[in-house]
């Protein structure tokens, strides 16, 4: 009796979660639905402590650990900065695998010998996705934080080399679907998952991190979902299952806009590309026009519509709330200003988009590439800030590049485009990209903060005022 | 466990995917990130399975993965639903009175 009441506590809580996600569909509701997630979860741990079995030492550690916990994660929510969001989302995907990973390995020793087969493969397979997604996550997120080089790192035969672990991985769970007593081997799988994940990251370079971020949040909910599996717990394999479809959704989207497919960011080491590919138009040099903060800031003042552009260097210079005044600068002047955000832009699903709602800029200002591409003609001056493979039109036409048919943002097709750059090295992915030697095309070099500051003095007429 | 309960968690696992990918697929790019944040939150329901590993306090390894797990979950759950929550407030709605506010009062 006691044990149907809760499972139709973790049904309301599935329906809780559910709706949560419906009601992410619209900025409008999504903040009902972070209730609704609330309450679902405050039923499930509620109708999970109601449980019989627990003894008091463990009760008391349970208290403890929730208290260390919430004591971690209330600064952890309230206190991160939004430039900080993707390596905080990918150590939040380290955590949730850790704990994935730890009841995993936790099982296999209580009750590895009572589970059927088909509970002890998929037992192995959550293992082996916890400690994958754990040690992955640690390293994206220490790329993302820059304390570990985003270049990729590579070496001979490293896809053999991890393919050759993940074979062993199998042929180990496989023998302990057999022999489930020898619960040492638990512990090399889950060491071998462990350095996977090292050896799977390592050779991802920062312009794939979206996509990697999405795969690692998809492979944290199926083994969530792979647990539940285990337990017979339908809350966790619903929960898990919505987690691990959102997480593939994400990707998929990522890989779209960069026109590439999963076996190609996995093990492609996209930033390796041999660098001569893009390299002949910068053996022959061409012209380039570049122009002072003031000039620019001038023609945009003239302009009747204006289209920012914003990639990962606006976030690294943390330049989103200068560039709202530069906006603001701009439409009391009767310039009509739009964010355009390509779905790659910045170094997770939705990085910008985040960063500029976090500057008060309204989010009907932001602008998806398919929205705008088409109107690039009729736009007057296009600032890019900090973006660059991702308005590179080398895409459309040159076959040998290594971006062609990635889905770009046609900057191009405006009237006059600006470029906010530090100096004419290249790109993240080292590619050379000829929007530079377009000649509609000024470049505006500097530090993306210090520009676009001055940019907004200029525009606002601070600086006569304050000369008078 | 039964293969009966076996097939009947398949289907829980095969219905909520569809589920997910219909709901999902309609969250604009624009809340992406936050979308993130929120699923993370919600997969730290396995939660649920640390506090029983933890509570029953079997053995000593035991006790000390599912204390790891707990502590663990609990981050990504309190910090989860926080930092979501966060991000979301900050998307302000567009400035001029936009028919979307009206639909939402009158629903």
């Amino acid at each position: 009796m006691r044990e149907n009441i809760i499972q139709l506590i973790y049904l309301v809580a599935v329906v809780g979660f559910a709706l949560s996600l419906k009601w992410m569909s619209a900025a409008s509701t999504a903040r009902r639905g972070i209730f609704a997630g609330e309450i679902g979860f405050i039923l499930a741990i509620g109708a999970t402590l109601a449980l019989p079995g627990y003894t008091s030492e463990g009760v008391i550690l349970i208290i403890i650990a929730l208290a260390i916990g919430t004591a971690i994660g209330i600064p952890m929510g309230l206190k991160v900065p939004m430039t900080a969001m993707p390596e905080r989302i990918a150590l939040s995907h380290a955590f949730g695998a850790l704990a994935v990973g730890a009841i995993g390995v936790a099982k296999f020793f209580l009750d590895g010998e009572k589970f059927g087969k088909f509970e002890l493969a998929v037992l192995g397979v959550e293992v082996v996705l916890g400690g994958l997604v754990f040690t992955g996550s640690l390293m994206a997120a220490g790329k993302l934080h820059e304390k570990l080089p985003q270049r990729p790192i590579l070496f001979k035969g490293q896809n053999y080399v991890n393919f050759g672990i993940i074979g062993i991985c199998a042929a180990i769970v496989i023998y302990l679907m057999f022999r489930p007593e020898d619960t040492w081997l638990v512990l090399v799988l889950a060491g071998l998952a462990l350095a996977v994940g090292v050896l799977l990251t390592i050779p991802i370079g920062g312009a794939d991190m979206p996509t990697v971020i999405a795969l690692l949040n998809s492979y944290a909910g199926l083994s969530a979902a792979a647990l539940g599996f285990v337990l017979d717990n339908k809350l966790l394999i619903v929960a898990g299952a919505l987690d691990g479809t959102a997480g593939l959704i994400l990707a998929i989207i990522m890989c779209r806009a960069m026109n590439r497919s999963f076996r190609n960011v996995m093990f492609g080491a996209f930033g390796a590309v041999d660098e001569t590919a893009g390299g002949g138009a910068a053996g022959e040099v061409a012209p380039i026009r570049s122009a002072s903060t003031d000039e620019a800031a001038d023609i945009m003042k003239m302009a009747r519509s204006v289209v920012i552009v914003p990639g990962y260097g606006m976030a690294v210079a943390q330049a989103q709330h200068k560039v709202r005044e530069l906006a603001d600068a701009l439409e009391k002047e009767g310039v009509d200003v739009k964010y355009a955000i390509h779905p790659v832009a910045g170094r997770m699903p939705g990085h910008m988009n985040v960063l500029l709602a976090e500057a008060n800029v309204p989010y009907d200002k932001l602008l998806d590439m398919d929205e705008i591409n088409s109107d690039f003609p009729q736009v007057d001056v296009v600032l890019v800030l900090g973006a660059n493979d991702v308005v590179n039109p080398s895409a459309r036409h040159d076959t040998s590049s290594p971006i062609y048919g990635m889905p770009i943002l046609n900057v191009d097709q405006a009237q006059t485009i600006m470029v906010v750059k530090r100096s004419m090295r290249s790109g993240f992915a080292g590619i050379e990209n000829e929007l530079f030697y377009n000649p509609k095309t000024l470049m505006v070099f500097g530090d993306a903060k210090a520009v676009v500051t001055e940019m907004a003095i200029e525009v606002s007429g601070q600086r006569d005022a304050i000369s008078l | 466990m039964s293969s009966d309960a076996i097939i009947t968690s398949l289907f829980v696992f095969v219905l909520a995917g569809f589920l997910g990918f219909e709901v999902i697929r309609k969250v604009p790019k624009l809340l992406h990130t936050p979308l993130m944040a929120l699923t993370n939150a919600l997969s730290a329901i396995a939660l649920v399975a640390s506090l029983v590993v933890l509570g029953q306090a079997r053995t000593d390894y035991s006790t000390i993965l599912g204390f790891i797990a707990v502590v663990a979950s609990t981050i990504n759950v309190v910090g989860g639903f926080l930092i979501t929550d966060k991000m979301l407030k900050m998307f302000k709605k567009p400035a001029r009175p936009a028919p979307a506010a009206g639909q939402e009062a009158g629903s």
